[in-house]
């Protein structure tokens, strides 16, 4: 290269950097015809750089607070006693011996616990954030085994643990039904998810399949999974006259103030909760018993509480993933095409939730196909309440799914990846949308080509070495682009050039303060420094739910709209003399610390000069996000192509994964940094589900009889090979940034990956979920 | 966890004189006792701390090993004499629990550590061993980890230790000290198959002192080897392990040692498969007879009947690999 040519391009290059630091206003644009995001054009700002996180000092140093660690003044600990019995009544409780043992403050129960109405159940009302409609504590009801049953209060928490030790309860039990098969044998009913019925019907597909060439016809299951977050749920709870504040380990801080107001019957801004670090969420970390029992203690004591549970305490309160019994049928002509594709099936949840795992979701926008029909049926146990975890629904039902096409393509001898193209949807299929931005193809292409699958024998059990059969599989990953109404932000610009941004919006180890401090920087041209994002604090601007793969959209949403309020009320102030003088809103960009003419950056004036010219220390603005009208228009998913290659001890049947690639299309990256983490966190979560993770929940009793991490198996180190992850970068033009969630696509079809390399290694198919070596000796 | 006293004893006179009262217990490591006191299953008002005691490994006259009580799991497992004389030892110590667990357990502890039966660990479970005459809810509930040989309607637990298997294959004996005195039994005679009585889990008197272990002499133990099978990679007790030493000559076994893991009440020495293939040819055939001796008896639960094919195919692999190697 010459060095003038070298000369040129860098001229070029930093002329394309002004060009493209000067962003220009985003449009309300996530509607037909409306213009993309001009930050997915910026191609020389933070967006995009693999940043580290910015709490990480914080974390390594250990000095991050999170919600057991908040210091409070005479603050007093609290141990939980859980029942012991499905369904019945407290026929009697002793708590005398714990009230005199040493320390011990007081012992609530249902007897002396203040009077407050039940939580608002999720998906109730915008704001509901309860994990079910029970009564907390308030009469003799048992509706769980494992339902707290009493409040310990101490001055210290070991005093506490010993003194739960000492209340004396006498149960009166009631018939339960903990068993899902004479519950289903009882009558199911067709599941509602999100106000829809989980059902969807396109031709005759029962009639399909039986005229169909070539068909499979299999059935699969899924069991319980519990969240074990390494951070445990710890709460601290303080009143201080009406007002009531918490500090919380919370995916949904505003939803959880409303909800928790609601149940003590006081204003809503008489609750604050905060949540700066949370370890951990995967949906786990919301409204469950532990935070309004801490408030109520609190309450009737009048002393903080810290109520931090144990791993037990995890499984007996907050719920978990429900177990699944899934039909895929799949007709196809003989090549491949299909011409039926049946996914049905029956989850168990409870009477006072309205959470059916919605398996079906993922096959809604899979695969084309001439007729479909998907199903989801119910029953109700008297279990603890089951919730969203990690890809609720996408995760087994995409396991059952990408099984059976596996399965399709060895019955056609096609390889599964051409089988997966050739049923590319135009549209998708069940509401006949068009697709944002689809380019799973070209995930595939890349991710085979990277991961070597043509050296893959279609033939089973074909490559040994030693005593290890080894072989490789694959499988598609899906979930949706999601974005909530009620994203909210405010930005303080002040006198010295900084921008505040505030939102009621959450960390919860994903990066989420570093990705939008970047994409906040770019958006107001200003350097990351002078960008403070605050966020995990209830009476901040927002309801933003950390859930649905949404945080990042409804934030950019929430923040561009900001950014639009921002620059109205600067021209406001600029005066005469500005050289933005007389311009409009649409007329100008920010770039350079400052405002500029649209397309002529020269005519620029800083953040700092305004401010000063207009003699004003800061200017502050709020907006709320549009409504998301996008998800209207179009379909709108992130997607996966899964790659693995497991090792199968013929003499044991210990199957162990030693190597994995996720190719991914999930719009714009970024952080390539925080992003990979979240793929690779997701991938290792999918491992789990495919090898080990399950609950045993005992049905003669319902109660969870593992709840350990020594005997409920999550992957530990050995278990984790290196973990590739790659991704195709590809804006999607209707999203804000142009990115789409990337939390919890990385379990999806990672347990249909590991059981159709399974399969590839031994011959075996192995249905049910996890794939222990039992399964396959 | 009940309120107790803790004390460290000097000697093992004065942990013996402290140990015996009625609600003492020894601790070692902690690592299952501590557990066990926060679970309310062991209440304890007496902790009499024995880790200062006996925590040297000394080479014996003939060639044996005297390993003391205290000694940390991770020290046995990282001795020079124990890698190369005894390779089966270090082996199932490093395959159980975590680094940080091993670091703490001592050799008394391990051989003394209960059963991980979910339905024992839960207060409301039905359980013989936890309440004697309550019932067993592992019968008719999960009992995947459970026993295949030994068990009795009472109790189908198995022990939990891998260190043991490998201490029972390799002859150990148990070096005790109680207010009677002093006395050595054989390794294989210190715990108990739960019969009716499932709550002792071992032949020990009330307030009797595990002191040391020893190992006698074993050439052929020099290629001894130890196989864990399990759930996960790491840090996951043994659905089925075994244990063995193999001696060849001349084409045929001289002599052998197997112990298996994850199946019974106690770890167990199979001297049923040992006696069938003492004398006898080297192969395949002869390892899965062996097996098919020792597993003759095995009675699958509900959920474990794959522990008794799996317990066959890891027999036979075992010795097929240690007869490779010999050979
Ligand atoms: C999560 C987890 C996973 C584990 N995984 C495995 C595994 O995979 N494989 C495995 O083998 N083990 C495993 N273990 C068990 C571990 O090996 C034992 O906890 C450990 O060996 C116990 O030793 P300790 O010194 O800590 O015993 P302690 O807990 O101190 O004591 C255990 C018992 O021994 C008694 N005792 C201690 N010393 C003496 C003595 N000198 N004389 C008489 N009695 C004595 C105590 O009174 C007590 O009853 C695991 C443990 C945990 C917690
Ligand atoms: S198997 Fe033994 S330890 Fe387990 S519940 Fe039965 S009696 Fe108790």
């Amino acid at each position: 290269m010459s060095i003038s040519k070298d000369a040129r391009q860098i001229v070029e290059s930093a002329v394309q950097g002004v060009m493209a630091k000067a962003i220009a206003l985003a449009p309300d644009g996530w509607i037909p015809g409306g213009e993309p995001d001009p930050l997915i054009r910026s191609r020389h700002g933070h967006v995009g750089k693999p940043v580290s996180r910015l709490d990480g000092p914080l974390k390594v140093s250990g000095t991050a607070p999170f919600a057991a660690e908040f210091p409070m003044q005479g603050m007093v600990y609290a141990a939980l006693v859980f029942g012991t019995v499905p369904k019945g009544r407290i026929a009697a409780i002793d708590t005398e011996q714990a009230e005199s043992s040493p320390g011990v403050l007081s012992v609530m129960t249902y007897r002396n616990a203040p009077r407050i109405a039940p939580p608002p159940v999720f998906m109730s009302g915008p704001k509901a954030a309860g994990g079910d409609n029970l009564p907390v504590m308030q009469d003799d009801a048992i509706h769980w085994n494992g339902e707290p049953v009493a409040v310990v209060l101490a001055e210290t928490q070991e005093q506490a643990d010993h003194a739960s030790s000492l209340v004396h309860v006498r149960y009166q039990s009631e018939p339960a039904q903990t068993h899902f098969a004479k519950a289903k044998a009882a009558g199911t009913r067709t599941a509602t998810f999100m106000g829809q019925p989980l059902h969807n019907e396109i031709g005759d597909a029962e009639a399909a399949l039986v005229r169909a060439p070539v068909s499979v016809d299999v059935r699969y299951s899924t069991p319980r999974h519990n969240h074990n977050a390494i951070e445990l749920h710890a709460v601290t709870a303080a009143w201080t006259g009406d007002e009531l504040r918490i500090h919380d380990a919370s995916q949904l801080v505003a939803h959880e103030a409303w909800s928790i107001a609601q149940m003590f019957g006081i204003p809503e801004d008489k609750v604050v909760v905060t949540s700066p670090f949370v370890g951990g969420g995967f949906g786990g970390k919301c409204l469950w018993q532990h935070q309004v029992l801490a408030a109520m203690a609190a309450k009737a004591s009048g002393r903080p509480v810290r109520l931090v549970l144990s791993r037990e305490g995890v499984y007996r309160v907050v719920g978990g993933r429900s177990l699944t019994e899934q039909r895929v049928a799949l007709g196809a002509d003989r090549e491949g095409l299909l011409k039926a594709l049946i996914h049905t099936g029956v989850t168990a949840k409870t009477a006072s939730n309205a959470m059916p795992e919605p398996f079906i979701m993922a096959t809604r926008s899979a695969y084309a196909s001439e007729t479909i029909s998907l199903d989801v049926q119910a029953v109700e146990l008297d279990m603890l309440a089951n919730t969203f975890m990690r890809a609720p629904g996408e995760s087994v039902g995409t396991f059952a799914l990408e099984c059976a096409m596996d399965e399709l393509a060895s019955a056609l001898d096609i390889d599964p990846i051409e089988l997966r193209v050739r049923n590319e949807p135009k549209n998708e299929p069940i509401s006949g949308l068009p697709f944002s931005s689809r380019n799973i193809v070209e995930a595939w292409r890349t991710g085979a080509a990277k991961f070597g699958w043509d050296k893959r024998s279609s033939v089973p059990c074909s490559t040994r070495d030693g005593e290890w059969l080894v072989g490789m599989g694959c499988a598609a990953g899906t979930y949706p682009y999601y974005r909530m109404p009620g994203g909210a932000a405010r930005i303080t610009l002040t006198h010295d050039g900084q921008a505040i941004i505030d939102i009621a919006a959450h960390e919860m180890g994903m990066g989420t303060s570093t990705a939008q401090t970047q994409v906040a920087a770019d958006r107001l041209g200003l350097s990351m420094d002078a960008v403070v994002f605050r966020y995990g604090d209830s009476t901040l601007p927002g309801v933003v739910l950390a859930g649905g793969s949404q945080q990042t959209a409804a934030i950019g949403a929430a923040v561009s709209a900001a950014h639009h309020s921002l620059v109205k009320a600067l021209l406001k102030i600029v005066g005469n003399d500005s050289p933005l003088a007389g311009l409009k809103p649409d007329e100008v960009a920010s770039g350079d610390a400052g405002l500029c003419k649209l397309g002529d950056p020269a005519l620029h004036e800083t953040y700092v000069s305004i401010l000063a010219r207009a003699g004003q220390t800061s200017v502050t603005v709020t907006a709320e996000a549009p409504a998301p009208l996008e998800t209207q228009h179009w379909s709108m998913h992130s997607h996966a192509a899964m790659f693995c290659e497991v090792r199968v001890n013929s003499v044991t049947g210990e199957p162990r994964v030693s190597r994995f690639l996720g190719s991914f299309d999930c719009g714009r990256i970024l952080n390539p940094k925080t992003a990979a983490s979240q793929f690779r966190g997701g991938i290792i979560m999918g491992l789990g589900l495919a090898l080990m993770e399950e609950t045993q929940f005992d049905e003669r009793t319902g109660r969870v009889m593992n709840p350990s991490l020594s005997e409920y198996h999550v992957p530990v180190h050995m278990d984790v090979p290196e973990i590739d992850v790659i991704w195709t970068d590809i804006a999607d033009p209707h999203t804000p940034m142009g990115a789409r969630g990337i939390g919890e696509i990385g379990i999806t079809g990672t347990g249909a990956a590991v059981a159709n390399a399974i399969y590839n290694a031994t011959g075996k198919r192995i249905r049910d979920l996890p794939i222990t070596l039992d399964k396959l000796l | 966890m009940t309120p107790f006293t803790y004390s460290r004893a000097a000697d093992t006179a004065e942990a013996v004189r402290r140990g015996t009262i009625p609600q003492a217990r020894y601790l070692g490591g902690g690592t299952n006792l501590v557990d066990l006191m926060r679970e309310e299953i062991e209440r304890p008002d007496t902790l009499v701390d024995v880790t200062g005691l006996s925590h040297e490994i000394e080479e014996l006259p003939g060639g044996g090993l005297r390993i003391g009580a205290g000694v940390r799991n991770t020290a046995v497992a990282e001795h020079r004499s124990v890698r190369s004389r005894y390779p089966a030892l270090s082996r199932a110590i490093v395959s159980g629990a975590s680094a940080q667990i091993r670091n703490m357990a001592t050799v008394g502890g391990n051989l003394l550590q209960r059963t991980r039966c979910a339905y024992f660990y839960d207060e409301a479970g039905q359980c013989n061993k936890r309440s004697p005459g309550k019932g067993c809810d592992a019968l008719e509930g999960f009992n995947r980890n459970h026993a295949i040989l030994g068990a009795s309607p009472a109790c189908v637990a198995v022990h939990p230790s891998d260190m043991c298997v490998a201490l029972v294959a390799l002859d150990a004996s148990v070096h005790l000290r109680g207010s009677a005195g002093v006395r050595h039994i054989p390794l294989t005679e210190l715990h108990r198959l739960p019969g009716d009585q499932p709550h002792v889990e071992t032949v020990l008197d009330p307030g009797e002192l595990i002191t040391a272990i020893e190992l006698p002499p074993q050439p052929f133990a020099a290629r001894s080897t130890y196989r864990k099978v399990r759930d996960r990679s790491s840090y996951a007790f043994a659905l089925v392990s075994v244990a063995a030493a193999l001696q060849i000559e001349d084409g045929h076994i001289r002599d052998v040692r197997i112990a298996l893991g994850g199946v019974a009440h106690r770890p167990w020495r199979a001297s049923r498969a040992e006696e069938v293939l003492r004398g006898g040819p080297v192969g395949a055939i002869a390892f899965a007879a062996a097996a098919d001796a020792e597993l003759a008896d095995a009675r699958p639960l509900s959920d474990n009947g794959f522990k008794i094919e799996l317990a066959r195919r890891t027999i036979i692999a075992v010795l097929g690999n240690l007869a490779g190697e010999t050979a």
